[in-house]
Formats: structure tokens, C-alpha cells, sequence
């Protein structure tokens, strides 16, 4: 994985004496609280329901071992010894005090880590496919192109106050494990007829209350444009987003109101006026960046045999282990999403069992997932019993990734000051009714996704099933979504109709999987099914 | 005009600045003022003949001027280019590398935080309107 | 009746206005009158809390709560959380509707 030169901990070492000057200021009264919001969001940190929160940024989503002793160690040293891994395959905390923040801020520098534009008006920490590396469909790794998107977009001068936040995503394969277009910029790299590498670039995507699938903008960028044609974009967007309401700011709003094609124009002679400013770093600096993310020393001549024996064992490979590009591997998904619990959460103890796991048995690397569960990329075929017997200890062990139980759910308002409805409680009790795993296997991938309120950082309109939590005359209440998805096969889900109470939101999931159990073909999986048949039956089942 | 830091060799232009449409319309003015989100590429075919450019913020929070600095520069400007208004300590090293060159902020700035903020910085990551390298540049020579 | 709440800008912590102080505790909150615009004018001017509203509250069993789901949350913890509750501990606020 990628490693700081003396340059990327010098830039963040001086984000710590910048905030650390920041903070003091705010104490000595020198800036407003309106003034400091911006400075702290950019930086990561939210007043949030009950105190700050603090939100740190994992590059395109990969941790060494190091790194996740050390947010272990936050968790216990600063905070209330968990933490939360989120959509954006970073992770937050909820109780940070302000005045502990420079030394945390050090403590995080310490081991290349930041919280760097994780929030605020500007580009925000760049997502990737959890796979990447380990996949074999990739055309190539896609995070090279990520890190130097990263420091392109670091305290980027001219893009650090946009109209609204920026979100990137970039992969490199046609599967989309990202929801690549339902980003701000969704960038999947690709190869041309000629064999030469590039990006294809999608704009103007993003869930929140105005959801839209991001148009492709440009099939082809040679890589070593790839950042002058993003400069292009931010400077269109920057110029012309709308500030007159928050509401409308995002790049999709614009896109969508100027018409795909006129952005294209403007963007294309933005992009041809950068091409004499020298944006482009040469292609010896991508050369550079791709040599710290060369396979691992893998072991050749492995047995692809794995002893099924233990029959719980063999439902946690079958469900949560997928193929790896080298014969011998393969690569585990740790589910963060036990029955009860809550989605995304984890103790200070459990991430340093991940950090012990991925120093042995993982080529010293994990990955966060936008799904909110933890990756091991590289496990030897003949080590995943072991494995997996420590993650039953750890309680990490939960069989059931991309089954029902599988949630994505926001902190909702039992963390969340935007939030209208809680979240995690409608996902323990989804979870606990499903319980059964072989009730989650017969209904086969299922993805379900709660939003506390409209901002949807529980990506509902992307969920096979979706949840959305209002505030209806003062009483929680929740929406039920079908057909969205965040996949190559990307759609919008759609509203069934009224609203239920928490307990009828439960019940109404289960008659939506009752309908598809009944009518699905052979190898439908729910959201086929739902795409077959339309909205009726199973409206006809929930109201009629 | 002591109200206004000046970061180049020449004394601060003290005309008036005219607004865009006023430029626009006549006139031999050599100073101009762009609000927020008035279309800098108007001026290119006047840059010669501008010796002062003021860019309005109307609220810190408000990013339009920054393109509209770096398109001017961009496109060979060399006048002053100020930064008038909304105009903090934690905005400075930004409009500097946008191009900037004098500042006139509604609030007066503290002398020692704005001496810190400028010279912060040692690196840069990206290509801008200063003489500032990127990091890609010192790594490869 | 109308209670006044917060966030220390030190600590980001839930506090409320017992008529002299700021409480970790809603139970300590007063009652707040035509005075409320001076103290909240006051207390960010001092920079003891980031930022503070009033909040409609009601004397329960449990003492003062708030009325809304959302300040009730903020006054005693996530729900889902009991273990990080602050206090009074409510048993039932797992099943709180707004």
C-alpha cells in the first residue's frame, strides 16, 4: 500500500499545527464559531447530537494493521473505546472533545493517517473498490489513480470552498462494488482498444433528497490527463454550482439543470485551456505510485483444497468469502453487521483482533467497505478455518454478507442532529426477525439500506429494499423503497406508498420478501424480480 | 492606502474601482470590480490595459472568486489582483496560490496570524497562479 | 415550559442552563423566562458552549425532559446505547415514539 515520502507527512504534520493554531484561536475568541465550522469540518469534525464527532479518512478505503491499532487506540485513548465505519469506507467517532483534538490529529499523523477534507465544501476523501488489488476483473488497480486524485485534491486551493461537499469514487472493473455513479465524479478506469490505460468519467450522480445516476461525461481521458480533466470539472462546477440554496448546490443539480451535453461543452473548454497550466503531473509521479501498490509476496504452488468439515465454518466461506486473482487465496469479508447489533460498529478490541489478523494472515492490509464491513484481502486458501475461528471469538464472525441482514444503516438520530428517525433500531429489528440464516440464504442477496432522514447516508435509494425514516406530525416514521441499486446494474428505488410505524416497517419487509419468494423464476434474486414484475404485487401485498 | 496588504513592488492603485457592467460599458477605466460569480473572461480582452482587479467576497464561505483569480492570471494578467471583503486569515495562503496579491478585509487581520498563515505551508500538492512547485515537481526534478 | 441547551465548545458535551451554570444533567435545567436572549447572547459570547437554543420541556417522573424525540435523545444518550446513557436512565426508551 501506498507510503508517505517526507513531502505527504510534512502536509500532514502541518494540517496538525494549522488545526492546532485553529483550535486556539477559537478558545482565545479570535474566530466566531460561524468562522471555526468550516475550519473544523474540514478537518473532520461535527457538533453532533450529543458531542463532536469526529470522522477520519481511510484512502480509498485501505488500512495497514498499524493504522487500525491505532484507531483501536483513539477509540480507547479519546473516545468511548468504539467506532464507526462508515458508507464512505471511513470511520467516526462519537465523543471527541475539542481541546483533545491537536494531540489526537498528532497521534493519527503519526501513522499516515488524517482527517483531511472528510467533511466541508470541498473534496472530500476519494472511495474505491474494497476488491481492488485482490479482483480478477480489474483492468488494473484502481488506487494509483485515487492517491494521486488525493493529493491533487488536497487543500486544493482554488476547490476548497465549492458550492456544496465533492465525492469521488474510482474503480476498474465492470462489476461496481463503489456505487461509483452515484458519486459527485464516479471514474472507472479502463483500458482502449489500444491497450493503453485511461479514465471514464461519469459526473453529476448522488443520492440525498434530489437522487440521480451520474450521465457519462467523457469515455476516454488518457491517465495522464486524468487530473487536468477533474480540474476542468471542479472549476465548471465551482464557477457555475448554485449557492443560492444548499439544497441545490450539489454538481448533480447543475448537471442536471444545464443539460449533460452543454456541461460536457463547458467542461471540454475548460479542459482544453488547462492543457497549457501544467496541471499534469508526468507520468513518472503515476509510475511511482503504482509501485507501492504491487501485488504482495505471493506464495505459488498453494492448494485451492479447503477442508468444508465444520459445517458452520462452511456458510461463513460460502457466503462471505469470494475468489482471489491468485491461485491459493482467496479474499474474506468480515461482517460488521451481527444479529442485534449495530451496523458498522466496532470496539477498540475487536479492531486490534482485525489488525492481528491482517498482520498474519493478510499481507499486513484490510479494507473499509462502503457496505461497512471489513475486508481481508489476501488469506491463504489453507488459513481461512483459522481464521475465521478467530473472528467467532471476536464476535466478527456473522455469515451473512449481501444477505438481508446485511444492513447499511446511518447513525440515524440516536447519533445524527440532521436525522428525523433512528435508524439502528429498525435494523436490529429487521435483523432479529431474519435471524435465521438459512431464512437469509433461501432469499438469497438482498440489499437493505435505512436513511434516518432525506440526506440518505444510508444510501435507501440504492437499496434492493430501501428505508427511509421521516418525521411524520412529530412520530417516527418510516418509508419503504423497492428497485434501487448501487451496482453495475445501478437504479433508483422507488416509494411503495404510505409510510409504517417502526414495528409495521418490519413487517412490511417481510411481505415484499414474501411476494418474491413466491414469484420469483429461477435465479431471480429480489431486485430482478421486483424489476420483472413491477411495483404492483407488492404493493397489492403491503396495502391492499 | 493602508487599509490594503499589498504583496507587490508597486504602491496599491488607489482609483476607484467601476463595477463590470460600468467597464464594460464606456471606458478607459484601468480598475474593475467583480462580485461574486460575475464572469472574469469578460475582462480578457482588457487585461492589458487593467492595472487593478478587486474581487468582492460577499461571505468567506463564497468559492467563485478563486476560479475567477486563477482564469485571469491564466490568461497573462499581471495588475494587482485584490481580495476585497469577507476576507479571514484561514483564506489567505488559498488566495495567494489563486493569485492574489493584495488584500483589503472588511475586518482588519491580525498581523502575526496573517505572518503564520502565509508561511505555513512549505508544500504544495497542486500547480496554481503562484511560482509555487507541486510536490510531483520536487520529486521528479 | 422552555428550557435552554447547548454544547460546551471545549468539550462538545449536552448542557443545559440551570439559571446560573451549565448542567451535564436536563434534570438541573430552569425554566427560562423573558431573559433567555441575554444569557444565550451571553454565554457564546464567553465561549463556554459553540452555540444554544431553547427547547419545549416538561416535568416527568423522571424529572425534566424534553418534549421532542430528538432533544430527548440528545438529553440521555443513544437509545441504542443503554450502556452510554447519561442520565436518568429511562427503560423504556427503546420503545420512545416522538
Amino acid at each position: 500500500m501506498y507510503k508517505y515520502d517526507t513531502y505527504d507527512q510534512e502536509m500532514v504534520d502541518t494540517r496538525v499545527a494549522e488545526f492546532r493554531d485553529q483550535v486556539e484561536r477559537r478558545l482565545a475568541g479570535k474566530l466566531t464559531e460561524e468562522q471555526f465550522r468550516p475550519l473544523r469540518l474540514k478537518n473532520g469534525l461535527y457538533q453532533q447530537l450529543h458531542a463532536y464527532m469526529l470522522r477520519v479518512a481511510i484512502p480509498y478505503g485501505t488500512l495497514s494493521s498499524k493504522q487500525m491499532r491505532m484507531l483501536a487506540e483513539i477509540a480507547r485513548k479519546y473516545d468511548r473505546d468504539y467506532g464507526h465505519f462508515t458508507t464512505r469506507q471511513n470511520i467516526q467517532y462519537n465523543w471527541i472533545k475539542l481541546e483533545d483534538m491537536p494531540d489526537l490529529l498528532a497521534d493519527l499523523a503519526s501513522v499516515e493517517m488524517h482527517a483531511i477534507q472528510t467533511s466541508g465544501n470541498c473534496i472530500r476523501n476519494i472511495s474505491s473498490d474494497q476488491f481492488a488489488g485482490a479482483a480478477a476483473d480489474e483492468v488494473a488497480d484502481p488506487r494509483p489513480y485515487a492517491e494521486l486524485l488525493r493529493q491533487w485534491s488536497s487543500f486544493h486551493p482554488e476547490f476548497s470552498h465549492l458550492p456544496r461537499k465533492f465525492k469521488i469514487a474510482v474503480i476498474a472493473s465492470d462489476e461496481d462494488r463503489a456505487a461509483m455513479r452515484l458519486h459527485d465524479i464516479g471514474i472507472q478506469i479502463v483500458k482502449n482498444d489500444a491497450g493503453e490505460i485511461g479514465a471514464r468519467y461519469y459526473a453529476g450522480g448522488g443520492m440525498g433528497r434530489t437522487p440521480m445516476i451520474a450521465p457519462l461525461i467523457r469515455d476516454f481521458v488518457p491517465a495522464e490527463e486524468l487530473v487536468s480533466y477533474a480540474e476542468a470539472i471542479m472549476r465548471v462546477y465551482n464557477r457555475y454550482g448554485r449557492r443560492d440554496n444548499k439544497y441545490k448546490a450539489r454538481i448533480k443539480i447543475l448537471v442536471h439543470e444545464m443539460g449533460a451535453e452543454q456541461f460536457i461543452e463547458e467542461v471540454d473548454a475548460e479542459f482544453e485551456h488547462l492543457q497549457g497550466q501544467n496541471i499534469d503531473a508526468p507520468a513518472a509521479e503515476l509510475e511511482r505510485i503504482i509501485g507501492y501498490f504491487e501485488d504482495p509476496a505471493y506464495e505459488t504452488g498453494l492448494s485451492d483444497e479447503i477442508d468444508r468439515s465444520d459445517p458452520d465454518f462452511a456458510v461463513w466461506l460460502d457466503q462471505n468469502v469470494h475468489a482471489h486473482k491468485q491461485p491459493g487465496y482467496a479474499i474474506a469479508t468480515i461482517s460488521l453487521k451481527p444479529v442485534g447489533g449495530i451496523p458498522g460498529d466496532a470496539s477498540s478490541a475487536q479492531m486490534d483482533v482485525m489488525a492481528d489478523l491482517m498482520e498474519q494472515y493478510s499481507f499486513d492490509e484490510c479494507r473499509v467497505t462502503h457496505a461497512q464491513n471489513i475486508v481481508l484481502p489476501h488469506i491463504r486458501k489453507q488459513d481461512l478455518y483459522a481464521v475465521w475461528q478467530k473472528l467467532v471469538d471476536a464476535d466478527l464472525a456473522s455469515p451473512n454478507l449481501d444477505l438481508i441482514s446485511d444492513i447499511i444503516a446511518c447513525p440515524g438520530l440516536d447519533y445524527c442532529s440532521l436525522a428525523n428517525a433512528r435508524s439502528i433500531p429498525v435494523a436490529q429489528k429487521i435483523a432479529k426477525r431474519f435471524a435465521d440464516i438459512d431464512r437469509q440464504k433461501e432469499l438469497g442477496e438482498l440489499k437493505l439500506k435505512i436513511s434516518g432522514c432525506i440526506n440518505a447516508c444510508g444510501h435507501h435509494h440504492a437499496g434492493h429494499i430501501g428505508i427511509l425514516g421521516v418525521d411524520r406530525k412529530g412520530v417516527e416514521n418510516y418509508q419503504l423503497l423497492l428497485g434501487g441499486s448501487g451496482a453495475e446494474d445501478v437504479s433508483l428505488a422507488k416509494i411503495t406508498g404510505p409510510g409504517f410505524d417502526e414495528d409495521g416497517i418490519v413487517d412490511a419487509v417481510e411481505k415484499v420478501t414474501d411476494v418474491y419468494v413466491a414469484e420469483r423464476e429461477d435465479g431471480e434474486r429480489f431486485v430482478d424480480t421486483y424489476r420483472r414484475l413491477g411495483m404492483e404485487p407488492f404493493k397489492e401485498a403491503l396495502y391492499g | 492606502m493602508a487599509d490594503v496588504l499589498s504583496f507587490r513592488d508597486d504602491e496599491p492603485l488607489e482609483e476607484p474601482a467601476v463595477t463590470l457592467d460600468a467597464f464594460l460599458d464606456q471606458s478607459n477605466a484601468t480598475a474593475v470590480r467583480l462580485e461574486d460569480g460575475e464572469d472574469a473572461r469578460q475582462l480578457l480582452p482588457y487585461l492589458d490595459r487593467l492595472a487593478l482587479i478587486e474581487i468582492g467576497f460577499s461571505t468567506f464561505g463564497d468559492g467563485r472568486g478563486y476560479s475567477a483569480a486563477r482564469i485571469l492570471r491564466e490568461h497573462g494578467y499581471t495588475g494587482e489582483l485584490r481580495a476585497q471583503g469577507d476576507v479571514l486569515v484561514d483564506q489567505l495562503d488559498f488566495l495567494r496560490r489563486c493569485g492574489f496579491d493584495s488584500f483589503a478585509p472588511e475586518t482588519p487581520l491580525d498581523p502575526a496570524d496573517t505572518e503564520i498563515a502565509l508561511t505555513r505551508w512549505k508544500h504544495v500538492y497542486q500547480e496554481a497562479a503562484d511560482d509555487r512547485h507541486p510536490i510531483w515537481s520536487k520529486r521528479h526534478g | 415550559m422552555k428550557i435552554l441547551t447547548g454544547n460546551d465548545l471545549r468539550t462538545g458535551d449536552v448542557v443545559w442552563w440551570t439559571g446560573y451554570d451549565w448542567s451535564r444533567h436536563v434534570s438541573d435545567a430552569a425554566e427560562m423566562g423573558d431573559n433567555a436572549p441575554d444569557v444565550m447572547a451571553r454565554e457564546v459570547a464567553k465561549r463556554v458552549v459553540n452555540d444554544c437554543y431553547l427547547v419545549d420541556a416538561e416535568r416527568t417522573e423522571n424529572g425534566i425532559l424534553p418534549v421532542h424525540i430528538k432533544e430527548k435523545v440528545r438529553a440521555t444518550g443513544p437509545t441504542v446505547r443503554p450502556d452510554l446513557k447519561i442520565a436518568p436512565p429511562d427503560p423504556a426508551a427503546g420503545n420512545w415514539v416522538i
